[in-house]
């Protein structure tokens, strides 16, 4: 139930392009093709999806306050988390570098197809903002980090796929010459923003309601044990 | 500007309005966008790209001769990365509050496009002088788009400016207020950010009809 409840979290309320603007760049530069935007998603669902879970355990076993104690008792107070930002991105380019020549061995037509953008994505914000995230909010285990990674990575490519469809459309309409190309895009994106804010009820409303079941079962159960007018009675008291 | 040659003074001067890395060259949208609901983060996060810019571009400049080109990216993102820690360790020294609010967006400078984008088209090819130039003049360009865009979000937002009430009180009824204007709470809301910086594209390229697309 974490696992679902963090994954839908990181596609749709805490979206990396929507609500937190990671990935503008690369999102406004290979949005104009919806068959480009469809490969560079794709290549950043899948470095995240590697990416978050290492950087996890780098930051739960090397970096944070504390974690060398596996060393040995001597290390128990170190604090390296100063350093996290310079081995996150390092454990990020060399990822980014070892996946492009593994692909390149083993799958010639996926490369040809994502090879173009795996270098674009080491310096794309939107990964190196899914491992910062991921640090800052605490996450709890390997299991949960991944999961955010992937979902992370959906609602990225779910976004950049949408402006690519629009953008391809609006070719045909009539925009103001002054904001054709980069301004209109801006304003779209500022409008699918708009309306991805109204998914913010979604996890919390899911909540209560999931309690307000819980406790009206638990009350039905035990009274029509009895009889179904003391049922009557508690469900008015309630 | 005496003490620069024009060519110089071109370099700073260029990307503050016709060359401007955020509207034109498409640079650096990210972290432009996400902090600039108060006037004050958007100076602060202003200043630190300015410092990272200006002086790594210096280091890669003087590095330029030696760097092999194919782990280029590498060790640009390793300069970056370090000049981003002392920034982010004196900004948790000097201005607590404000680094919460900044949160993950200082790391995030090390991924701003706009600085591996002047490493990779100028400071790889030209001296340490003008790759200095050229940092602090993109630097103020972002700079003067997010002072921009986090002027008017915190003026029509909150009716403040850095902190400061400059339309009067909104309950005591003073000011602006006293004539039933409303602060627009919107405009503090992540959308308007990229809105508002589209208004600033279309108005500039209303100008500059050389700018326009297509």
């Amino acid at each position: 139930m974490e696992h679902v409840e963090l994954f839908f979290k990181s596609i749709f309320i805490d979206n990396m392009v929507f609500a937190t603007f990671l990935g503008m760049c690369s999102y406004l530069a290979v949005s104009k093709k919806v068959s480009t935007a469809v490969g560079l998603g794709a290549a950043v669902i899948f470095v995240l999806a590697i990416t978050v879970p290492l950087n996890w355990l780098l930051d739960q076993y090397v970096l944070q306050p504390g974690a060398l104690s596996w060393l040995g008792a001597e290390y128990a107070d170190y604090d390296l988390s100063f350093l996290s930002f310079i081995m996150f991105i390092a454990t990020i380019a060399t990822m980014v570098q070892l996946v492009e020549i593994v692909v390149e061995k083993f799958s010639p037509s996926l490369y040809n197809s994502l090879g173009i953008f795996l270098p674009l994505i080491a310096v794309n914000c939107a990964i190196l903002g899914g491992s910062l995230f991921m640090q800052s909010r605490e996450i709890a285990t390997l299991g949960l980090a991944t999961t955010y990674g992937v979902g992370s990575g959906i609602g990225w490519f779910l976004a950049i796929l949408a402006i690519a469809a629009i953008r391809e459309k609006i070719r045909y309409s009539n925009v103001p010459p002054a904001l054709r190309g980069l301004g209109i895009t801006f304003i779209i994106t500022g409008l699918m923003a708009i309306g991805f804010m109204s998914f913010g009820g979604m996890l919390t409303g899911g909540d209560e309601e999931a309690t307000n079941e819980e406790t009206t079962v638990e009350v039905q159960v035990l009274p029509t044990k009895d009889n179904t007018e003391l049922a009557n009675n508690t469900k008015i008291e309630e | 500007m005496g003490l620069l040659s024009k060519k110089d003074a071109a370099l700073i001067k260029d990307p503050l309005a016709d060359n401007n890395p955020i509207t034109i060259q498409v640079l650096g949208i990210c972290s432009a966008l996400a902090i600039t609901a108060e006037l004050e983060a958007s100076i602060v996060m202003s200043i630190s790209v300015l410092f990272v810019l200006g002086v790594g571009n210096v280091v890669i400049s003087l590095m330029r001769n030696i760097i092999p080109s194919k782990i280029r990216i590498i060790v640009q993102l390793i300069v970056v990365a370090t000049l981003v820690i002392i920034v982010d360790l004196v900004l948790k020294a000097f201005a607590y509050e404000l680094s919460k609010t900044l949160s993950v967006f200082v790391g995030l400078i090390i991924t701003n496009c706009i600085i591996m984008g002047r490493f990779e088209a100028f400071a790889l090819g030209n001296g340490p002088w003008r790759s200095f130039l050229d940092g602090i003049g993109n630097a103020l360009g972002y700079a003067v788009i997010l002072i921009m865009v986090g002027f008017f979000r915190e003026l029509l937002g909150s009716g403040t400016l850095l902190g400061i009430p400059v339309l009067g009180d909104p309950i005591e009824k003073t000011g602006l207020y006293a004539f039933g204007y409303e602060n627009n709470g919107f405009m503090l809301l992540s959308p308007m950010a990229l809105i508002v910086v589209g208004i600033i594209i279309w108005v500039q390229r209303t100008r500059n009809k050389a700018l326009v697309e297509d």
